[in-house]
């Protein structure tokens, strides 16, 4: 039986308007056969935990360039297991000091993908790390 | 201006030289790549001659510069009369920490302001609303009140120097703050001069800092228009920006023929409000962005300035001289920047910055090196500014006018960047204009097909961006990050709220009451009522709300 489609909810928290990078990555994602949810721009941490809850997702992936993640991603990512999706795997891309990041890996994203990061680092990164959440979750 | 005889003699002479010294050079070392391309994708020959432009007619194409068709520049003398405007993007934190930096760069020889607003702001939210939650100060300055801008134009002579204001949404409610602290200070609105970005159509296309639907987002800025033409005669109102639609994955092509397009409805608006397309055209400035392809950035600029003036002269009927002209402020690429060995983005901005000024620009900002990490630190803004400098007193390219003009690739590329332009501008008619464009996503999913192609460009490295995908390294970043004083929101929140107790409540109620019915008026232009409002301090936020509330919000169509 075919593996089951990947499911990723892209979402752009806060009042940044910079979405270029989101709507590449969605793409590209969506490309290498994952599907492929985007919530526009101006998400609250509440809209999105609501989304990927609505959307069953696998993964939520952030992206952020204003500089407000320290305020946003940890809320997000609490939001989410509060919902009880502790399996949702969250990763985050945009402009994120380097300091930053074990703050926000602490946190619960998974991981931060800065600028010139390649599109096939992320997609391969997600198709293994899913596989890895579904095994242990079959094998729960 | 080639006769006939002499094209076909350097024709045959160019088959010669194909059939033989190119010939025997290829075959010993062939060429790196099948095809050239630029970053419109258009394809680039080996070589160009007068072939290339067979037609080209000089007093047609180019004419002199400070005349029709400006290609050659706007001004009689160029740079050999002033130099272009140094002005820095600059804004972060509180209006204090921003202050401080305009008088740094301003010390360091900068010539022109350019305030940089946090999301907060550029949505018309004040800092304390929730949707402002842990933005403040992070994207830009924050500014809630004329309290506010008095502190962040503290000691600055408003009669000397000239301000550009990032602000769209809001950008009425920002410039009658300005205006109010030069009435405070009893400086004539006549003499004060700068440029409100107000560029509404492309932040629906790309940057997204939207609030309100099209319709009343336009009257709004045609309020300006008759405003400004009146009361601050040197005042751009209005900068029509190509800068965030290229930073947005635009191609050169698309950044320059969406541009000019929004311009022409900008202009449409002017005119269906009755007012004389003399009267506000000649305070209509542009932005553009200066990316990697050096060429194509100097033949846009040039075909910018064409096409504006032939489309202001004959499609619009503008009779002054000055309405023709196409004047603008460029900015070096924010998206060329790499956080990899961010050192060697001092070179991408210095060649940038190079091609604006050959291409004309009249004021230019320069990026710092970190923005690909963090907001400038000073080290990193001065670099930049220098950059600046050196151009203008060390490289000698300031000293003639338009100097790569008649050479063959510009020319050629100048004359194919016009034609696709034009090709995009009768796409656009055929759907009816920009506003029935963007809300077919059509210029919007153009962008995000070329930000996707480019992307993919450099994972499959067919194009190399040095330090990211070839020429890596993994040494680590030594350049100092500027950070912001966390104190900033503290002072920016207490003066927030010291201005709500103190200021007189019930005259803010009234005036904001003011603002309402002339909002729900399409006859009244808003902008008294906004400086009404300004005058007795009310906030940001509560003028945007009262405009919300009567004019609604836009919700974008999704398209990635």
């Amino acid at each position: 039986m075919a593996e089951e489609k990947i499911r990723v909810l892209i979402a752009k928290p806060g009042l940044d308007g910079h979405d270029r990078g989101a709507k590449v990555v969605a793409r590209a994602l969506r490309d290498a056969g994952m599907e492929v949810i985007y919530t526009g721009l101006r998400q609250t941490p509440e809209m999105i935990a609501e989304a990927a809850l609505q959307e069953d997702v696998d993964v939520v992936g952030l992206s952020i360039l204003s500089g407000a993640h320290m305020a946003l991603l940890p809320k997000t990512v609490q939001l989410l297991r509060e919902k009880g999706l502790d399996h949702v795997l969250v990763v985050a891309g945009g402009i994120i000091p380097d300091e930053d990041v074990p703050k926000l890996k602490e946190a619960g994203i998974a991981e931060v993908f800065g600028p010139g990061t390649s599109t096939q680092t992320i997609v391969e990164y997600i198709r293994n790390k899913v596989a890895e959440i579904r095994r242990s979750r079959k094998n729960a | 201006m080639f006769d006939k005889e002499a094209l076909e003699k350097i024709k045959e002479r160019q088959e010669q030289w194909e059939e033989t010294t190119l010939q025997q050079w290829l075959a010993r070392l062939p060429e790196r790549d099948e095809l050239f391309r630029n970053l419109s994708d258009m394809p680039i020959a080996r070589l160009y001659t007068p072939a290339d432009i067979p037609d080209f007619d000089y007093l047609e194409e180019l004419g002199f510069p400070g005349e029709y068709p400006f290609t050659r520049g706007i001004h009689a003398t160029m740079y050999r009369g002033r130099l272009w405007t140094m002005r820095m993007f600059s804004g972060y934190g509180s209006a204090e920490e921003t202050n401080e930096r305009f008088k740094y760069l301003l010390k360091h020889g900068e010539t022109g302001l350019s305030v940089a607003f946090d999301t907060p702001t550029l949505y018309g939210y004040d800092t304390d609303d929730p949707m402002a939650e842990g933005e403040f100060g992070k994207c830009g300055v924050a500014v809630s009140s004329l309290a506010d801008m008095e502190i962040l134009f503290d000691g600055i002579p408003l009669d000397k120097v000239t301000t550009s204001m990032t602000i769209n949404a809001p950008a009425a409610i920002l410039w009658a703050m300005y205006l109010v602290v030069a009435e405070k200070r009893g400086i004539p609105w006549t003499k004060i001069g700068g440029t409100i970005q107000n560029d509404i159509l492309k932040e629906y296309i790309a940057q997204k800092e939207f609030v309100f639907p099209p319709k009343p987002s336009m009257r709004l800025i045609v309020d300006t228009f008759e405003f400004g033409a009146k009361y601050v005669p040197k005042w751009n109102t209005i900068s029509i920006s190509g800068y965030h639609i290229r930073e947005a994955g635009a191609t050169a092509v698309q950044e320059l023929a969406f541009t000019l397009y929004d311009g022409f409805e900008y202009v449409k608006a002017g005119i269906e409000r009755g007012l004389d397309v003399d009267e506000f055209a000649p305070r209509l400035s542009f932005f553009f962005n200066a990316h990697n392809d050096f060429f194509e950035e100097i033949a846009k600029f040039r075909a910018a300035r064409r096409i504006w003036a032939r489309e202001m002269r004959n499609r619009f009927g503008a009779k002054d001289p000055r309405s023709w002209w196409l004047r603008f402020h460029t900015q070096t690429a924010g998206c060329t920047l790499t956080a990899q060995q961010p050192e060697n983005n001092i070179v991408r901005v210095a060649i940038q910055a190079l091609a604006a000024v050959l291409g004309g620009t009249q004021s230019l900002h320069t990026n710092s090196m970190d923005e690909a990490l963090a907001l400038p630190s000073e080290l990193a803004v001065r670099i930049a500014l220098r950059t600046q400098q050196i151009i203008a007193h060390e490289t000698g390219v300031v000293n003639t006018i338009d100097p790569l003009g008649g050479s063959y690739y510009v020319e050629y590329l100048t004359r194919k960047m016009e034609e696709a332009a034009y090709e995009y501008f009768r796409k656009i008619d055929a759907m009816g204009g920009m506003i029935a464009a963007i809300e077919k996503g059509f210029p919007q999913k153009e962008i995000a097909d070329a930000a996707y192609r480019y992307q993919k460009e450099i994972d499959e490295k067919k194009r190399i961006i040095v330090g990211v995908n070839e020429y890596v390294s993994d040494e680590p970043i030594t350049i100092p990050i500027h950070k912001i004083d966390p104190e900033g929101e503290r002072r920016h929140r207490e003066r927030l709220a010291r201005v709500r107790r103190e200021r007189d409540n019930e005259r803010v109620r009234q005036c904001l009451e003011r603002l309402r019915n002339a909002a729900q008026d399409e006859r009244e232009n808003l902008m008294p009522y906004i400086l009404d409002c300004v005058r007795a301090y009310a906030t940001l936020g509560e003028m945007m709300k009262v405009l919300r509330e009567v004019f609604g919000e836009y919700r974008e169509p999704i398209i990635i």
